[in-house]
């Protein structure tokens, strides 16, 4: 079932239509290319020696037997990549430290995850590099690991940076810890907030680091030339970011590295960083010589970021009509061996959707030693939203309320703001829950063995800086070139809305994804800030060359450009004896009346907006096994505008499935000296077809008012409540409390077991 | 190391090439043909991104080895349309907006082919196992399930 809703203006000519996607074909044939299709003459391959240590000292390397093979052209260790100072406080959400970054890349003075990076050779062929890695000696100095982050977070636990200290503590601590930063935020005084509560619900939860599993694992070339330049081909969703991370890790200057962003196999915010790109670069700088580099879903798994694992504690307190009174949310979140989980973000994600007077959250930013985390769809925010979410059902289970009757009664209004003080301007929470209430699936019976969930999720969407260029061509084609790789339909939307601008047919407009040697900067495709963001500047690029078209056209019919307009894709005036001009007429003028006609926009989107997603999950629980079975899930979302609503419906279905996949199944395993033992997609269990019902959907259109079409983003909301729904369908269907994800059969079997009557046992 | 001289038919066309022993199909696919059409995911037979029909058969191209396929047939997502008309599973991928990254839609699509030949009629449960061998992290299979079935049906009408 799909369902839309549309309260704002209804009479577009490409905006909300159902059109094929103008990167379908080349998917549907095998012509796209992505990451590792890509070759080169004089080809080297690289790989990558990886550390088989948790945590270890380096004492030393040898890489002379490796460079004595043949066939193998050049060996880097930590020694070819320049060093940084750690950065310096304010930190903001997302933390990018040189410092740490070098050391990912290229282990330097110690080990701090199985599958760390320590040396890398180039070859000329895979299987001589990969010989070439068994010839390179590491003397390593094994330390103790720690992996779980709430013990990581106590004083006697194995310190992984004698240089980090604490930060956000009274008093400042005199020891190095793993906590990088504790963050708070909050209003009001929840200790008189819990005082004045009728009843008070309390839970702890702990969660799984989950892996993007994005198909396409991270693969690149990189060319070096003799005069320094570099280009680089890779799969990411942000090749300016790519760029400005190379020349800054590398010192070299940014306009020399020209990076092409290939087709992306999917990303989910995994596709964020560099990994093996500045590797590639020295390793082609070395030899003279293009260098592509592919990992294995093994080096993908060890090595590349998952979400936070996480441990949460969650309070919360009601009067008995249900009025919520007081929130408080404390998260722990690995960030892998280097500081920067999404703390900001989890700190505004535990009761943003609720008016609660008296609310804290606070979140602990904690290094252990696993892979460094990424952001990963929506970061920080479906790990507090599921202790929250479940908190508020257990509240209505006691006070006797329906769950969603509990939540609209508490819902934030229009002009609200979050609990880190983010303010929403014109919001859609109450349109979803109504339609969520309302929904057949929500009214339907359960059969036996069945339980039901709800959840809601709340995400800021990101706006920030985007350039276009528009060309329009003698034909009267029109050419749009964004920065920002297509991960979910962006050029099919990026089409729409030049189309919808200029008023002409949809055939007319050529979207395409420019390097970075040919346009402005555009930040990371992420955040759901594309069709946001980007959009509005394609909106201005069509609107510059609406303009000159108009300028174009008053200079053909000799009249002030004032008496021109742009009317359904042709230059109009209300003069008498003028016959209105199409673009495509106008496009063949440009060149012999002032020459070619192209706009551009270079901009730093911001009121992107919040938005909010409910889903509703059925579950079946066989009781001999504990196995969980998705029987029906129901998204609700205020979308602000779908442009094109395939595609927001793809990213809904996605986005709820990952979570689904979060709550019942995926999860790293580690062996007792901290070695990931499950590498492949075997092992770590992605939901497949056959797992699966039909994922409905319902797109609710809120208008955001800081966008020409009402665009909020769409990428990250599904996510945010599905484990949530999940789990809380889970415990409804066997009555038993969930404590930590994944719900994997023997943890449901244990749960069911433990609430046997104890006769059973006799 | 020496190398296996091989011949076999890709998507029609008789093609010789040579590989190393340890070479798998996936990699002479891709590396020593550069036909990359075919996916590798995993290369370990668990995503399903490198199916290719071999002698009719589904396969993971990274399960077979290059030297093992002298003499055989082989259909990749290059050999799928008929010159420049899509098959009816590719046009109803477009149609139903079953891809996003499309990374694993040449393997869905080989995939669905080989079972709708086995199976021209099959239910949404039929369609669900047998597509549960190919992983997909970006549509959650719905809109993918949704467009085998519609090509079924079309296919089937086509043939009446």
């Amino acid at each position: 079932m799909s369902d839309t809703t549309d309260n704002a203006k209804t009479n577009f000519k490409w905006v909300g239509k159902r059109t094929r996607r103008p990167d379908g074909p080349d998917k549907v044939t095998g012509r796209a290319r992505y990451g590792d299709d890509m070759f080169m003459p004089g080809m080297l391959h690289g790989k990558t020696l990886r550390s088989p240590h948790a945590h270890a000292k380096i004492l030393s390397i040898d890489t002379s037997k490796a460079e004595a093979l043949k066939g193998v052209k050049a060996v880097v260790t930590h020694k070819d990549i320049p060093d940084h100072p750690l950065s310096k406080p304010p930190y903001g959400p997302a933390i990018a430290d040189l410092h740490d970054i070098s050391r990912n890349v290229m282990a330097r003075e110690k080990v701090l995850y199985d599958g760390h990076a320590v040396a890398a050779v180039a070859a000329t062929s895979e299987r001589i590099a990969r010989q070439a890695l068994k010839l390179i000696e590491v003397e390593y100095e094994v330390l103790p690991h720690v992996l779980d982050p709430l013990e990581a977070a106590q004083p006697d636990a194995p310190v992984l940076h004698d240089h980090q200290f604490t930060l956000g503590v009274e008093p400042a601590p005199e020891k190095p810890s793993n906590v990088f930063r504790v963050v708070s935020t909050g209003r009001g005084d929840v200790d008189k907030g819990f005082a004045e509560a009728d009843i008070i619900v309390e839970r702890e939860f702990r969660t799984q680091p989950v892996h993007q599993g994005y198909i396409e694992p991270q693969a690149l070339i990189a060319s070096a030339s003799e005069d320094g330049a570099v280009e680089l081909w890779t799969t990411t969703q942000g090749h300016f970011v790519i760029r400005a991370f190379c020349a800054k890790l590398l010192k070299m200057d940014t306009a020399t590295i020209r990076v092409t962003a290939s087709e992306i196999g999917g990303g989910f915010g995994g596709k964020n960083n560099v990994y093996s790109e500045p590797v590639a670069i020295r390793l082609s700088q070395k030899t003279g010589r293009p260098v592509r580099m592919v990992m294995t879903r093994e080096e993908v798994f060890r090595a590349t970021g998952p979400a936070s694992g996480t441990y949460s504690k969650v309070r919360m307190g009601a009067k008995k009509d249900g009025t919520l009174v007081a929130a408080e949310g404390v998260i722990y979140n690995q960030a892998g061996a280097f500081k920067g989980s999404p703390v900001l973000r989890s700190v505004d994600s535990f009761f943003s959707s609720y008016t609660v007077e008296n609310v804290k959250t606070t979140a602990y930013d904690v290094c252990v030693n696993r892979p460094k985390v990424a952001a990963y769809r929506a970061p920080g925010a479906p790990m507090a939203t599921l202790g929250a979410e479940m908190a508020i059902n257990e509240l209505a289970d006691k006070l006797g309320m329906d769950p969603i009757d509990l939540r609209m009664k508490n819902a934030v209004q229009d002009g609200g703001q979050s609990v880190a003080g983010v303010k929403y301007g014109r919001i859609g929470l109450q349109e979803v829950l109504e339609r969520a209430k309302n929904s057949d699936h929500y009214k339907s019976a359960l059969g036996p063995n069945q339980g039901r969930g709800f959840a809601l999720g709340y995400w800021m969407h990101g706006g920030g800086l985007s350039s276009v260029v528009a060309n329009l061509l003698d034909d009267g084609t029109v050419a749009i070139a964004t920065g920002n790789p297509d991960i979910g339909g962006s050029r099919s939307s990026m089409r729409a809305m030049a189309a919808e601008e200029l008023g002409v047919e949809l055939e007319t407009i050529k979207p395409i994804v420019a390097d970075t040697g040919s346009m402005g900067y555009s930040h990371l495709t992420a955040g759901s800030r594309t069709t946001f963001a980007t959009g509005l500047a394609v909106i201005n690029s069509v609107q510059e060359i609406i303009e000159k078209l108009r300028a174009l056209a008053a200079k053909k019919w000799e009249i002030p450009v004032e008496d021109v307009t742009w009317e359904a894709g042709q230059a109009v005036t209300q003069r008498d004896g003028f016959e209105a001009m199409s673009l495509k007429q106008l496009a063949g003028m440009a060149t012999k009346m002032g020459g070619p006609i192209a706009g551009h926009s270079e901009i730093n989107a911001g009121g992107a907006g919040a938005a909010f997603c409910a889903q509703i999950c059925d579950v079946e629980v066989d009781p001999e096994t504990g196995f969980v079975a998705p029987k029906r899930h129901t998204i609700f979302l205020d979308a602000g505008r779908a442009i094109s609503p395939d595609y927001v419906e793809g990213q809904m279905q996605g986005g709820a499935v990952q979570g689904i996949g979060w709550a019942l199944n995926e999860e790293y395993i580690y062996d007792d000296k901290g070695r990931l033992l499950n590498t492949g997609f075997l092992d770590y269990r992605m939901p497949v077809a056959s797992d699966l019902p039909m994922i409905d959907t319902v797109i609710i259109e809120v208008p955001n008012p800081n966008h020409p079409y009402g665009v909020r983003g769409v990428g990250e909301p599904p996510l945010v409540p599905a484990p949530a729904a999940v789990a809380n369908a889970v415990e409804n269907a066997i009555g038993v409390r969930a404590t930590s994800l994944p719900l994997s059969p023997p943890k449901v079997l244990d749960m069911i077991e433990s609430a046997r009557p104890a006769v059973a046992a006799e | 190391m020496s190398k296996h001289m091989i011949t076999a038919t890709i998507n029609g066309d008789e093609v010789d090439f040579t590989c190393h022993a340890d070479q798998t199909l996936l990699d002479v696919l891709r590396e020593n043909l550069h036909m990359t059409g075919t996916k590798n995911g995993c290369g370990s037979g668990d995503c399903g991104a490198c199916t290719v029909i071999l002698n009719g058969r589904p396969i993971n191209a990274c399960l077979v080895l290059g030297a093992e396929v002298d003499g055989a047939d082989i259909e990749t997502v290059e050999g799928m349309a008929k010159g420049t008309e899509l098959h009816p599973l590719q046009q109803k991928f477009l149609d139903h907006a079953a891809l996003q990254c499309g990374i694993c839609t040449p393997g869905f699509l080989n995939m669905a082919k080989a079972l709708l030949e086995k199976n021209p009629d099959p239910t949404e449960t039929e369609v669900r196992f047998g597509l549960a061998g190919n992983l997909c992290r970006c549509t959650g299979y719905d809109k993918i399930v949704r467009a085998v079935m519609d090509a079924a049906a079309e296919m089937r009408a086509n043939q009446s």
